[in-house]
């Protein structure tokens, strides 16, 4: 059976990691390019195979599990290496080796100058390798092994050019931030442990639906421990920080890692653990409010930036806000399905993103580009497919069909579910003008640099591939205001996730919410080409006013959130250290050490060479000796 | 003949060695330190000496045979030490050889 393989998926990366560390040597180039992007590719293969075979004849219990053998086994704590596949691992594994093979494919010509080339692609298939093992993993543990080691690949890869300081600073302050979610994650799965005895994911969800009654203290608990792990996995509020400096890391690193799957695996999380949220609908609560809170603030500081990959991190923040926004209304297919359109088009953003910066010698400054649409008319029409994704453009791109799922799903949420759908619609807005001021100031106009070559024919495949994908990945879900009829995607999924929110009422209701949606994103293009395009100095004349310049340099800092943090976490730490770097306990040690050095000092002044001090010294010695023996 | 009280001669013992100790504190002069060192030794073979004659022992007197032997050696030693000095200082002043700088 098919199934039986699915142990490779994650080892052929691995393997490819191991040989490329360890044979590294004596690899040609070529070799290091073919061994690392041909490990995946045959991991995609199977993936896709694997894919096939439980879309056309699924497991009989519509999951499958392979368990390769045992981990720990400590008194009543056994932890084997299991993996789970249902739809939704099934939807991940897709899109990590999916999209993960065709940025392989891309960075062996983009990456072909780099020092770092072997070590650039084994880092890269390690990542592959624990991302899959993440999504695969049957327990918790193992799960949390790949997430952790995702996290390392994160740190290596944002500093692979580590010899400039700034990278190395980026890389430690993503390492940090999200180590602070991944310290909760773990007391969460502590949390667990401790009272279900389990760590594997589906008995202890058993256990947790059965023993735990809605809203109750612990299950509360436990679930916003694992939310503040996804939160700092997934850069949402408040621990979004570290994304935007991650953009230090080579472009494609930032393409798969930090926008297509690293960065969803809070999304997959929660949605994997979905049961435990739902018995906490507190937490639900804040995840949606979180979300829709994030997708908000992260669009709003996407507006101003200048770096364009900058941009595309702000809009990763706020995209990742909308799966949070359904995961919280209990959408769960819907995040899912937006997860995986985002892979797509926020991937060919960042690849194509990547051309651009490479054909114009690392330039990021968006103002510094410009009329790059003649000169790069393929990688130019990639962006633009993109951005007309992300933009969420009417029919014609896979963004619209998910982000339509989602707020749907989001009007028919009881409770705050109208506001929550306003803030997706103003969301859907500002990131219609976001990337499309990016698309028109860069793209079009009077270009303002010349481009140096344009993309490699490797490069060219992965774009391709990924911009039909960001038109068509849609198409397998059909919202029911355009006549429904294809719900490929949520029939998929629905032997792993329960089904989102349902319409208390149908009628035309539907059809008018995703014509809103679609009015809203077409109306963001038009503002963006008004103030960007039609009339540039319009937009100049709105930021030159004291109250809208004050407000740009805040959104443009990201909600001042790094000043802050700064003051209150990074500088007192720093002071700490500093003052306890001699270890306060030392000081004991010291202590005794400098009081002999004293008592040394004292006792030496004595030694003055004249001998009529000594002989009264022996004088008043002998007296006191006598004294002391006859006195008594 | 009324025979002289133990305790005057033994204030008598210490009121010279007291003599010789000041004079060895206070002189500058090497050959006085020596001197003040004699009597401190001659204070304390009178010592002695009444001791024996208070219990009729002759230890007393064998012990400042010893003492006179001592101080013969002292002398010897010491007086080589002031042409030392004198030597290599120019001078009998003790503290002229104060060099150690403690």
């Amino acid at each position: 059976m098919i199934y039986d393989a699915l142990w490779l998926v994650p080892l052929l990366p691995l393997i490819g990691f191991v040989c490329l560390t360890l044979l590294g040597g004596w690899l040609s180039r070529r070799a290091m390019a073919v061994l690392g992007v041909g490990s995946v590719a045959l991991a995609t293969a199977l993936a896709f195979t694997i894919g096939y075979t439980f879309l056309t004849r699924p497991p009989a219990t519509g999951h499958c599990t392979e368990v390769i053998g045992s981990w720990l086994a400590v008194g009543n704590l056994h932890v084997r290496f299991g993996l789970y596949l249902d739809a939704l691992a099934l939807v991940m594994m897709l899109v990590v080796t999916g999209v993960g093979l065709l940025i392989h494919l891309y960075s062996a010509t983009f990456m072909a100058a780099d020092s770092g080339y072997r070590r650039y692609f084994a880092y890269l298939n390690l990542f592959v390798a624990s991302m899959l093992m993440l999504v695969l993993a049957d327990n918790l543990l193992l799960l949390y092994l790949g997430w952790e080691m995702v996290g390392l690949c994160s740190y290596l890869l944002i500093g692979h050019d580590y010899a400039d300081p700034v990278n190395g600073r980026a890389a430690r302050k993503a390492f940090v931030v999200t180590r602070i979610g991944d310290a909760a994650l773990l007391v969460g799965l502590l949390l667990l442990l401790a009272h279900w005895g389990t760590l594997q994911i589906q008995p202890l969800l058993g256990l947790a639906a059965q023993g735990w009654a809605n809203g109750s203290a612990l299950a509360t608990v436990a679930a916003a421990l694992l939310l503040t792990g996804a939160v700092g996995k997934s850069a949402q509020l408040p621990l979004q920080v570290w994304l935007p400096d991650a953009m230090a890391g080579p472009t494609p690193v930032s393409a798969l890692i930090h926008a297509a799957t690293m960065v969803t695996a809070g999304v997959y999380l929660i949605a994997r653990l979905h049961t435990l949220f739902e018995l906490a609908p507190a937490v639900q609560h804040a995840v949606a409010a979180l979300g829709a809170l994030t997708l908000l603030l992260a669009s709003c500081s996407a507006l101003l930036q200048r770096d364009i990959k900058r941009i595309l991190a702000y809009s990763t923040i706020s995209q990742i806000g909308y799966m949070f926004l359904a995961l919280g209304v209990g959408a769960y297919a819907a995040a899912l399905f937006h997860l995986m359109t985002h892979a797509c088009f926020k991937a060919v953003l960042f690849l194509s993103a990547g051309v651009v910066i490479n054909a114009l010698d690392e330039e990021h400054d968006i103002y510094h580009m410009g009329g790059l649409g003649r000169q790069l008319p393929g990688t130019s029409l990639a962006f633009l497919t993109g951005a007309a994704s992300l933009a969420a453009l009417p029919l014609v791109s896979a963004g619209f069909y998910s982000k339509g799922l989602i707020l749907a799903q989001t009007w028919n949420a009881p409770g705050m579910g109208v506001w929550l759908w306003t803030g997706g619609i103003l969301g859907t807005l500002l990131t219609a003008i976001y990337i499309f001021r990016a698309f028109f100031v860069a793209f079009l106009g009077r270009p303002k640099s010349h481009a140096r070559c344009g993309a490699t024919a490797a490069e060219a495949v992965a774009l391709v591939v990924l911009a039909a994908l960001s038109v068509t990945a849609g198409f397998v879900e059909i919202p029911a205001g355009l006549g429904g009829g294809v719900q490929a995607f949520t029939g998929l999924v629905a032997s792993a996730l329960p089904p989102g929110p349902q319409p208390a009422h149908t009628g035309n209701l539907p059809a008018l919410l995703e014509l809103i949606a679609s009015l809203t994103a077409v109306a963001g293009v038009l503002t963006a080409y008004y103030f960007f395009r039609y009339r540039p100095p319009a937009a100049t004349a709105a930021g030159a006013h004291p109250i809208t310049a004050a407000v740009g340099r805040l959104w443009q800092s990201g909600w001042g959130f790094d000043w802050a943090y700064e003051r209150l976490f990074v500088r007192p730490l720093v002071m700490f250290t500093r003052a306890n770097r001699h270890d306060a306990v030392d000081a004991l040690f010291t202590g005794i050490a400098a009081g002999s050095r004293a008592l040394h000092r004292g006792l030496s002044r004595t030694q003055t060479g004249r001998v009529r001090w000594y002989a009264a010294g022996i004088a008043c010695g002998s007296f006191i000796l006598i004294a002391l023996m006859v006195l008594p | 003949m009324a025979e002289i009280p133990l305790t005057h001669g033994l204030l008598l013992a210490v009121i010279l060695f007291a003599l010789g100790l000041l004079t060895v504190l206070a002189r500058r002069n090497v050959v006085f330190i020596l001197m003040g060192i004699e009597i401190m030794l001659n204070a304390a073979g009178l010592a002695f000496v009444l001791g024996g004659a208070r219990w009729g022992a002759p230890d007393g007197q064998v012990l400042f045979i010893l003492i006179l032997a001592v101080a013969a050696a002292e002398v010897s030693v010491g007086l080589a030490l002031v042409l030392q000095l004198h030597h290599r200082f120019g001078s009998v002043d003790v503290d002229a050889a104060r060099q150690m700088r403690g």
